[in-house]
């Protein structure tokens, strides 16, 4: 099991305020496995995802992620695993001060064991499988939102992670370009092997799950094979 | 190679992000200028003031000077006798001896006629004791009578007096005391006079009929050629009275030196002004570093939840703080540089910049701007990726 997380409690505050959102939650995703996850709005699902990907200390149940425990883990664990997984966020969340190639260096520069030339190929090369290779060295601002989150698709790519987390990747996309988006990043990660774990309210992307968990009021409610 | 890597990548990053907003780049990079500029002019006023309060020993042509211990400073000499001088004599590495006199006098302006104190050093002219080309060459003149040579460098409110004897008009009073202005000479002004006049000394006892010949400001010692000069101060020091110091040529400018900057107010001044430049400059770096941290703290919260450690973003902010300081140092030394030329050709006094002084404001600067990095560090707790998704 890449992600392995068992009787997972979380609460927001402390003391009479103490908010529970995850209540008890088990959720096992093989290596890689696409998982698409939905739910009501405050079911919890952003939560479950920043704690999966070691963004969120938890306290309560476990975590295993890629072999790492992560309730009560340490800071170096939790970028230890931060290193190994691709985060693709609802905003794009680029630097806007970078150009898309650069950005997409970001991811590699934190392998050291890459020369400069190595990373700006690699960079290229994943940008170019995103169908943007015409578009390297515009910033930010000057992209369409689909071709944003095409970079950041590609940022989260680069590194080869063992794992992808997205979080409504394509909520700020219309359909046609949503799709695209969620195709390109299918394809790229089966031929990696990556798992991914997606939030989604977009019921058009459904068709690209192995798998479709859904939760409700802290609790993975129904676990839906497709096929 | 490890020192590249964990530093290169956080510079760079900060660069292109400084780059990115040229604008606030340009105001940022004004702030660090400013406070450059300003410890610049502070410290450059410092030095030249302190350099020009020992102008006048700084010509000094001797190996050892006395000066009574109630000599605080050349401005206000305590008297000895010429008794003391004398008896240096006696000692064979001693080639000669020579009596200085100087005194604060009033001198009338030639043009309006106004009184202002000046200094008025009185010494045989054929001893050279100031080793100024311009006194040397006159020394057979200035044996006339109520003759005295003028400091061009003293303050423009004495007239100006160089066009005035060239116009032929050279009669002047000093102390009320009717003189003739034989010539100019370079010298420079101090703390304490505005202006400098050199006589022989017998014409210094006619322009202060109550000092006496045997009552001597400063006694000049010339040494035989190739002589110890502190192993012969050691010996004289043994035959003179108590109440007479004895000192090289070194010692004299530092006791001069000292006086200025430790009895006077000017260096708290220069120091006070000096620190308040370095305050406001942290301030204004600090307010960009701030902002910045917060402009940006979306970009840090998705480069942590991409696996950067907590120290890149602090290798960030003094990266960025470091580039602050050499932007604004670079065109901030420019600036003074030319600054002080200006300052130069306006208040007489010499504002070398010297890589000493350079090297000493850019360490201030580097500080300044590292210090508003500590300051600015406690901002990136605010990106926590956890909060940001
Ligand atoms: N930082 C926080 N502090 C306190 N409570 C929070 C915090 N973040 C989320 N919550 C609460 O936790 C619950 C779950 O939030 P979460 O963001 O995980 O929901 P979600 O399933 O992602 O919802 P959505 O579909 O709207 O994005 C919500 O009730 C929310 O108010
Ligand atoms: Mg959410």
């Amino acid at each position: 099991m890449v992600i392995d997380v068992h009787n997972l409690n979380f609460s927001f505050g402390s003391g009479s305020l103490t908010q529970p959102v995850l209540k008890g939650i088990d959720l096992a995703i093989r290596k890689g496995e696409i998982v698409l996850m939905t739910g009501p709005s405050g079911s919890g699902k952003t939560t479950l995802l920043t704690i999966i990907g070691g963004l969120r200390q938890a306290s309560n149940g476990s975590v295993v992620i890629l072999g790492e425990q992560l309730v009560n883990s340490n800071e170096q664990t939790k970028v230890k695993i931060r290193r190994q997984t691709g985060y693709i966020f609802q905003q794009h969340n680029l630097l806007k001060s970078l150009t898309a190639l650069q950005n997409v260096c970001m991811t590699l520069e934190l392998q050291r064991d890459l020369t400069e030339s190595e990373r700006q190929y690699r960079a290229q090369q994943i940008l170019a499988a995103v169908g943007l290779e015409d578009r390297m060295h515009y910033f930010p601002e000057a992209l369409s939102g689909g071709q944003r989150q095409r970079v950041s698709i590609a940022r989260a790519l680069a590194g080869r992670p063992k794992i992808i987390l997205a979080d409504e990747p394509t909520a700020s996309l219309d359909r046609q370009s949503g799709h695209d988006a969620v195709e390109i990043l299918k394809q790229l990660a089966k031929e990696l092997n990556t798992t991914i774990l997606l939030v989604t309210h977009d019921y058009r992307i459904l068709d690209i799950a192995d798998r479709v968990v859904e939760l409700e009021d802290g609790l993975v409610k129904a676990v839906e094979h497709q096929e | 190679m490890s020192i590249v890597n964990t530093w290169f990548f956080p510079t760079r990053l900060a660069w292109r992000q400084l780059i990115h907003d040229r604008l606030k780049l340009a105001a940022a990079t004004s702030g660090v200028l400013f406070a450059c500029v300003l410890v610049f002019m502070q410290l450059g006023f410092k030095d030249a003031l302190y350099a020009s309060a020992a102008s006048m020993p700084l010509k000094f042509d001797g190996d050892l000077f006395l000066i009574h211990q109630q000599s605080e400073a050349m401005w206000r000499p305590a008297q000895f006798e010429r008794s003391e001088l004398m008896r240096a004599l006696g000692h064979p590495a001693v080639a000669e001896v020579a009596p200085l006199y100087l005194s604060l006098a009033t001198f009338k302006a030639l043009d309006t006629q106004v009184k202002r104190t000046l200094m008025v050093y009185g010494y045989d002219p054929d001893t050279d004791l100031l080793n100024v080309d311009a006194i040397k060459t006159r020394k057979r003149e200035l044996r006339v009578k109520d003759t005295v040579l003028f400091d061009e460098y003293s303050r423009p409110e004495f007239g100006p007096v160089s066009n005035m004897l060239e116009a032929g008009q050279n009669r002047t009073e000093v102390n009320d005391y009717k003189v003739t202005i034989l010539g100019v000479f370079q010298l420079g002004i101090s703390f304490a006079a505005d202006g400098n006049i050199v006589t022989s000394d017998l014409n210094f006892l006619r322009i202060f009929p109550n000092r006496n010949a045997e009552e001597i400001d400063v006694g000049v010692i010339r040494l035989q050629p190739g002589v110890f000069i502190p192993e012969i101060k050691e010996e004289l020091r043994a035959h003179l009275n108590d109440f007479v110091k004895i000192y090289t040529y070194e010692e004299v400018l530092k006791h001069e030196r000292l006086y200025w900057e430790n009895a006077a107010p000017i260096g708290f001044i220069f120091n006070f002004g000096t620190i308040m430049g370095l305050i406001v400059g942290m301030v204004i770096v600090y307010q960009i570093l701030f902002t910045e941290i917060n402009n940006y703290r979306f970009e840090f919260a998705t480069l942590k939840a991409m696996g950067y450690p907590h120290s890149y973003f602090i290798r960030m902010v003094f990266a960025s703080a470091f580039i602050l300081a050499i932007l604004g140092f670079v065109p901030g030394l420019a600036l003074s540089s030319s600054l002080y030329n200006l300052a130069e050709s306006q208040i007489f006094i010499p504002m070398p910049m010297t890589f000493e002084k350079a090297f000493t404001v850019f360490v201030f600067i580097l500080f300044m701007c590292t210090t508003a990095g500590f300051l600015a560090i406690h901002r990136l707790d605010s990106a926590n990726p956890a909060d940001m998704f």
